[in-house]
């Protein structure tokens, strides 16, 4: 149980936070980054878990399993593709951007 | 072992510091691949620590369901053609809102077994969710029994509605880009039909929330929000999924951070509202790019504008691959603008082949991309990543603009509306007022393309009668091709 005000404050930060962070990105991350942003919210998947943990009939246990399903499908499926994709994101030469001088 | 829960909050404390952190590093293509590995760890982090929360119970079949949900997401992940990334983020985040919305749909059930447990009278006995059907209902006294607060059973709700049409809306947007639902699908009075199954959600999840609530109610309610997610999202039409994508994985990422509250389940708050307040964002510049407002993409339809359009003076003048060839070779700047077509061609390795040749030659080769290029903004920028196009050669479009006058030759393959000036000078065209790279401005164009006809949005291109303009015809690959071939022999 968190303090309703408490949980406000959160979203509010958590909102500055995710505008702040996308305002500033290239057009060349959009497809990575909305892809990087898909794998963040399967955290989904600790939510529906606790739900499946705490199920008590067969009927919810069954739609808590779905649940389970589905999340580690988003979390899974998300880090896979964007970590596909950014691998092939490289500079010209090897040591570019690194700073060395 | 009362440091237990301690140690499970860090672990999630660390989670979403680094869910943070890894955004923050996705947002520069320099650190980007670290970015999405630390926010791997976050997430490895909080679901392990899962596992030791107190009072859980069903752990093997939790095991199993993570380990099946994360096998099977993994090989398609992995297996899937770049060409149809967009699609698979449809996919995995309709999951995650589906997820999101069954969270809701067992703390629903949750709320009225427990009413029933504290009131036995007013259920009947038929109902699954009678005490003696309970799994584990021996470790739980009455006197223990906790109901959701109003505030929380709220949130629960509008997280669990926004889940379910994330879902099946998602579902249809990866139906639709996978090619397997090519129609439209329209009819008479689909909005006010929407809006009504939309208020009869709303108005049941009022009485959910207001405690009124039954299992009936909330199959109803689950029925109603899937069913309107489907509606709202059948009738867009491909070319405006990229924005409708982009919404509903801002749409996701709300209603976990709604279950988060009402699961007390802090990382789940901060990641879902970072992702819904990014999701928010994103889809605002995409749909700016695209010209189109959020509103128009989901309750409009494409090419709406009235009026006459300007008719288009002159002819297409040809150029065949020779011609093309030398004119590239002795040029100072080359700026190449590659559009879907390319990718659909499966032109973008033998593009970069002939870039390559080109800065061999002492060329000056840049890449253009247009916001849009590809399905989904960025995707252009993958696909040319994937061929090995360093991505310090690609210029975006507020960036390379400005260069066009210095250009000698922009090289236009498989791109049309995003170069189509009467997106500026004609107030009647279906693209008015859409941004677009100013390639009539170089000293020479030269458009590979198919045939004669129009673009995607069926819109005539005044670029391709323009006077510094020259037709190489062909389909990308075999052009590209070509032009490779017809290099190499100049240097020979």
């Amino acid at each position: 149980m968190i303090d309703g005000f408490l949980a406000l404050y959160i979203f509010m930060l958590a909102a500055f936070t995710g505008y702040e962070i996308i305002a500033r990105v290239p057009v060349i991350l959009h497809t990575p980054l909305m892809s990087g942003s898909n794998f963040v919210h399967g955290i989904v998947l600790v939510g529906a878990m606790i739900a499946l943990g705490h199920a008590q009939t067969p009927f919810e246990i069954t739609i808590g399993f779905i649940g389970v399903l589905l999340g580690a499908g988003n979390a899974a499926g998300g880090y896979v593709v964007t970590e596909r994709m950014l691998e092939m994101f490289k500079p010209s030469k090897p040591d570019a951007g690194k700073g060395s001088h | 072992m009362s440091w237990l829960p301690t140690l499970i909050k860090a672990c999630y404390f660390l989670a979403a510091l680094l869910f943070i952190l890894g955004l923050k590093r996705m947002s520069s293509p320099r650190t980007a691949r670290g970015g999405i590995v630390w926010a791997g760890y976050g997430m490895l982090l909080a679901v392990l620590a899962t596992f030791f929360l107190p009072d859980m119970h069903h752990l093997p079949l939790i095991a199993a369901a993570v380990l099946i949900g994360v096998s099977a997401a993994w090989w398609s992940g992995k297996r899937v053609a770049m060409t149809a990334m967009p699609q698979m983020v449809a996919l995995y985040n309709g999951m995650g809102g589906g997820a999101a919305a069954a969270i809701g749909a067992v703390e629903l059930i949750g709320y009225v077994r427990n009413l029933a447990l504290l009131h036995p009278a007013g259920i009947p006995d038929t109902s699954p969710l009678r005490p003696e059907s309970w799994a584990i209902n021996a470790l739980q006294p009455v006197a223990d029994v906790v109901l959701l607060s109003p505030l929380e059973l709220g949130l629960g709700v509008l997280g669990a509605l926004i889940g379910a049409v994330s879902f099946s809306g998602s579902l249809i947007a990866f139906a639709k880009l996978q090619g397997w639902l090519d129609k439209r699908f329209v009819f008479a009075g689909q909005r006010v039909v929407n809006m009504l199954l939309l208020a009869a959600a709303v108005l049941i999840g009022i009485a959910l929330a207001g405690g009124h609530a039954s299992l009936a109610l909330i199959v109803a309610f689950f029925a109603l929000a899937l069913l309107f997610g489907l509606m709202m999202t059948l009738p867009i039409g491909g070319a405006d999924m990229p924005v409708v994508i982009s919404l509903y994985n801002a749409f996701t990422g709300l209603a976990v951070a709604f279950e988060g509250f009402v699961l007390g389940n802090e990382a789940m708050i901060i990641a879902g509202m970072v992702v819904g307040a990014a999701g928010t964002l994103l889809t605002q510049l995409m749909a700016k790019a695209m010209n189109r407002s959020i509103g128009n993409v989901l309750f409009g339809s494409f090419g709406a504008a009235g009026g006459e359009a300007q008719a288009i003076e002159g002819a297409q003048k040809p150029i065949d691959g020779a011609d093309a060839a030398v004119m590239m070779a002795y040029a100072e700047r080359v700026v190449i603008v590659p559009g879907y077509g390319l990718a659909v061609a499966q032109a973008q390795h033998k593009v970069w082949e002939f870039a390559q040749l080109l800065i061999k030659r002492g060329v000056k080769v840049k890449f253009a991309i247009h916001p849009v290029a590809g399905r989904m903004p960025g995707h252009m920028n993958v696909l040319l990543a994937e061929a090995g196009v360093p991505y310090d050669l690609i210029a975006d479009m507020d960036d390379i603009n400005p260069e066009f006058p210095a250009t000698d030759v922009a090289l236009v393959i498989g791109a049309n509306d995003v170069v189509n000036p009467l997106a500026k000078t004609d107030p009647a065209s279906p693209i008015y007022g859409m941004p677009i790279l100013d390639v009539s401005a170089a000293k020479h164009v030269i458009v590979i393309k198919r045939g004669k006809g129009t673009g995607f949005a069926g819109i005539e291109n005044a670029l391709f009668y323009a006077d510094n303009t020259r037709m190489l015809y062909g389909d990308g690959q075999a052009a590209v091709g070509e032009l490779v071939t017809e290099l190499k022999a100049i240097d020979a």
